[in-house]
């Protein structure tokens, strides 16, 4: 696959409430295997662009191209809604900050994991078993909890349980919505490594939204940084946060807890 | 001697915006060069910029001014105007760094953390780990530690943990920012040993060595800093 | 048939008025154009309660004609209350002939069963629907359902069906086992055990679906292809029984359990009512040895 073309491109991407500014004039380009984080505080309008990326939401304006696997580029905002869809259970994964949203709490972690296998068509019981346990092993969830219902599940289970069900597909980008959020610290640790490793094995593009500039340096490798729906900010995320050029920024990179 | 890096006029200012703007200048009208199998040392005392220089050479901080030519794999590529995706490149393949301080990711091994740089080129995991292997126990880190996460570490475990990180790939350029500030006598033999040998091998290499000692031993030239104080060429 | 006309004179043939009936005929036309669709249908008070078959009354009331013979079951049976009532008020509000015998009727309203004796062209078989979605179990909105029919996602009528076996090891599931119907729709087949799927597929007989409560209306036009759902390695199958009727002694038909006593004593008959009968009338009986069925298959 051609990597030197960019994965998703976006231009000009503004989502307005009426008067009010969800976000406004996006621009950005992402390429294949890369993670960029978008911080920012709460109501900056980065879920907005998020739900708007991964078309949960339609834009006011501006466009967004996204790479199919065949290397055509396809406006997401001109696709019909059933090509939309199918993008995004197969090559998209969406990890919600609450895994009760991205998971099917009244089934079992297998038929989490082997629902988007079985929807793009898998009808062999045995293989579909077989990669439900493999990726329940590698997000580090035992083989004997296949049959349990994710009600049984810790938080950072959950988490871990939606992750597997969004990667079972072998998807190219993966949108994040504080993938961390909610959860006890050493947990989050855990989880942000399973990521890290699970995007640079996979070599996955991401976009993680998050208030937390430790999750973003762990993570990311470049970084939008939003106030009132505007980037305010962008660049590598080392450089971003250790030579914060803009006030807003500034501000945020000073308002971290040391330890 | 072909050189792989070329530094011309960067400028580099920090404008604390928390602070009513005040901008404070480090460095100015910075010019130099590099050569291949060469080990340039930064001179000057604390605070003249000495750590500033290396960084804007790595693309962690932003120069305000001026130009850095890298040599990219026969490609000179400007890394002060350089898009993150190109200074990404040119960290994975063509510039190396070894920072003062590690920077720890929970949870994984040290053996790891050194390998990662060679994985991240494509290599198997299983070699670089053993590539990794071998350099620790030269820089006398204890096997027991190799499988832990180096979080918990000593200040001088950590560094030798950074340094063979840094010195596992064949970047044929490398950026050295004190590696030996908490090292022992006998770990820091082993360093100078290294560096010689990544200059044998040709590789361009620019550090900052507070120890007197490892600087007279590692330093074919010393670039005084100083020079690049702002105003110092005025005046 | 006159004077009972007379005594209710006040309804209209059939009991529904001729615009409701215009009105369910185009639900039902549309149901036939789309095999496995559910078309919504203004669904009408019916002089019973909900879940005694109001739907597939209304669509009885609309189709039914002066020369139609009507057959109700119930479960496969023609007496228990719900189809004896239902025969009744057909009889009364439309004065038709009915009859017990699959193969003298022209439209069979059936809760839950098809009959044994093969349906044949011409031949209407109306079902009562309580539930006409398939994909309620596993998600409860509507609009988003509509959106999975329209996009012909049914990814998770499989997750239904995996979970069946990650339980029970073997897909559990007797009873509204979805099928697919035209490659198309994913349609559940009403509560009739999965035994009748088969007999769904390729028939001579026009099927409707009617659920009152529910206000839908599908439809299965003769000789349509419905297909049960299931994986590679856990085919389809129908229910088996270990023994034959012990009434009739007919074998591959669906039995149902009859309690004789409360020391356990217990004992397999026919579902199909009529079916039995017939069979004992010619003589077929349990202690029989001689089994026609066993050739036939």
């Amino acid at each position: 696959m051609n990597d030197d073309l960019p994965l998703l491109r976006v231009s000009s991407l503004s989502k307005s409430y009426g008067s009010r500014i969800g976000c406004a004039d996006v621009t950005f380009d992402l390429w294949p295997g890369e993670v960029l984080a978008v911080v920012g505080e709460s109501g900056s309008g980065k879920t907005t662009l998020l739900n708007c990326l991964s078309t949960r939401l339609m834009p006011t304006s501006g466009t967004a191209s996204y790479r199919m696997r065949d290397g055509t580029f396809r406006e997401l905002y001109r696709m019909s809604e059933a090509e939309r869809r199918f993008l995004m259970r197969t090559d998209w994964g969406f990890v919600h900050q609450n895994p009760a949203d991205g998971l099917r709490m009244n089934v079992s972690a297998g038929a989490n994991v082997g629902e988007r296998l079985m929807a793009v068509g898998d009808r062999h019981y045995g293989r579909i078993r077989a990669t439900a346990i493999d990726w329940l092993g590698r997000v580090e969830i035992g083989a004997d909890r296949i049959d349990d219902e994710p009600r049984a599940f810790s938080g950072g289970m959950r988490q871990r349980l939606q992750i597997a069900r969004n990667l079972v597909t072998g998807p190219r980008l993966v949108f994040m919505d504080e993938p961390t959020g909610g959860l006890d610290v050493s947990v989050q640790a855990r989880l942000l490594d399973l990521l890290r490793g699970l995007v640079s094995d996979l070599g996955l593009a991401a976009i993680v939204v998050t208030h937390d500039l430790a999750v973003a340096r762990l993570l990311s490798q470049r970084m939008m940084v939003m106030k009132d729906g505007r980037v305010v900010e962008t660049g590598l995320t080392d450089r971003v946060l250790d030579d914060p050029r803009e006030p807003y920024t500034q501000l945020l990179v000073s308002s971290i807890l040391q330890v | 001697m072909p050189t792989p890096l070329v530094v011309s006029e960067v400028a580099k200012s920090f404008t604390m915006h928390l602070r009513d703007g005040v901008r404070l200048a480090v460095v100015e009208d910075v010019s130099f060069s590099l050569k291949s199998g060469e080990c340039a040392v930064l001179g000057g005392p604390s605070g003249a910029g000495k750590s500033s220089i290396l960084k804007m050479l790595y693309g962690n901080y932003a120069a305000d001014a001026g130009q850095i030519i890298v040599n990219h794999g026969g490609k000179l590529i400007d890394l002060a105007a350089a898009s993150p995706r190109e200074v990404l490149a040119i960290r994975r393949d063509t510039i190396g760094y070894v920072s003062q301080f590690l920077r720890t990711v929970p949870r994984v091994a040290a053996v790891d953390v050194v390998a990662e740089p060679l994985v991240a080129r494509g290599f198997d995991r299983a070699r670089a780990r053993e590539r990794a292997a071998t350099l620790l126990s030269r820089l006398n880190l204890p096997e027991r530690l190799w499988g832990l996460p180096p979080a918990t570490f000593s200040g001088g475990e950590q560094q030798r943990v950074n340094i063979a990180r840094g010195f596992i790939t064949a970047h044929p350029i490398l950026l050295l920012d004190e590696p030996t500030a908490s090292l022992d006598a006998r770990n820091r033999e082993v360093v100078i040993a290294m560096i010689a040998e990544k200059k044998a091998e040709g590789v361009a290499l620019l550090g900052i060595f507070h120890d007197a000692d490892v600087r007279e031993a590692v330093a074919d030239r010393i670039i005084d800093v100083t020079v690049f104080a702002p105003g110092a060429r005025a005046a | 048939m006159s004077a009972r006309t007379s005594e209710i004179a006040s309804y209209n043939f059939a009991y529904l008025d001729e615009q409701t009936k215009r009105m369910i005929r185009r639900a039902i036309l549309k149901g036939i154009a789309i095999p496995g669709y559910q078309v919504p249908f203004a669904s009408r008070e019916m002089p019973m309660p909900y879940g005694w078959g109001t739907g597939g009354v209304q669509i009885t009331a609309s189709i039914i004609g002066r020369d139609d013979v009507l057959k109700v079951i119930d479960q496969g049976a023609d007496d228990t209350t719900n189809a004896v009532s239902i025969r009744a008020f057909f009889a009364r509000v439309a004065g038709v002939a009915v009859t017990t015998e699959t193969a003298k009727a022209t439209i069979i309203q059936t809760r839950h069963r098809i009959p044994e004796h093969p349906l044949g062209e011409g031949q209407v078989l109306v079902y009562q629907v309580p539930i006409p979605e398939p994909l309620r179990y596993l998600e409860p909105r509507e609009t988003e359902t509509r959106k999975m029919h329209a996009l012909e996602e049914y990814g998770l009528m499989h997750v239904k069906l995996y979970e069946d076996i990650a339980r029970h090891g073997h897909i559990a599931t007797t009873y509204a086992y979805p099928v697919k119907v035209e490659g198309r729709y994913v349609m559940d087949p009403s509560p009739t055990p999965k035994f009748d799927n088969p007999k769904m597929h390729m028939s001579p007989a026009l099927q409707l679906f009617g659920a009152g409560r529910e206000k839908r209306i599908y439809a299965l036009p003769p000789y349509t292809r419905v297909v049960s759902l299931d994986f590679e390695d856990h085919p389809f199958e129908v229910q088996r029984f270990e023994q034959p009727c012990a009434l009739c002694g007919a074998r591959n038909v669906y039995l149902d359990e009859v309690i004789l006593d409360d020391r356990g004593g217990r004992m397999f008959v026919c579902s199909d009512t009529d079916y039995c009968e017939k069979r004992r009338d010619e003589g077929g009986v349990a202690a029989n040895p001689f089994e026609p069925d066993e050739a036939a298959t």
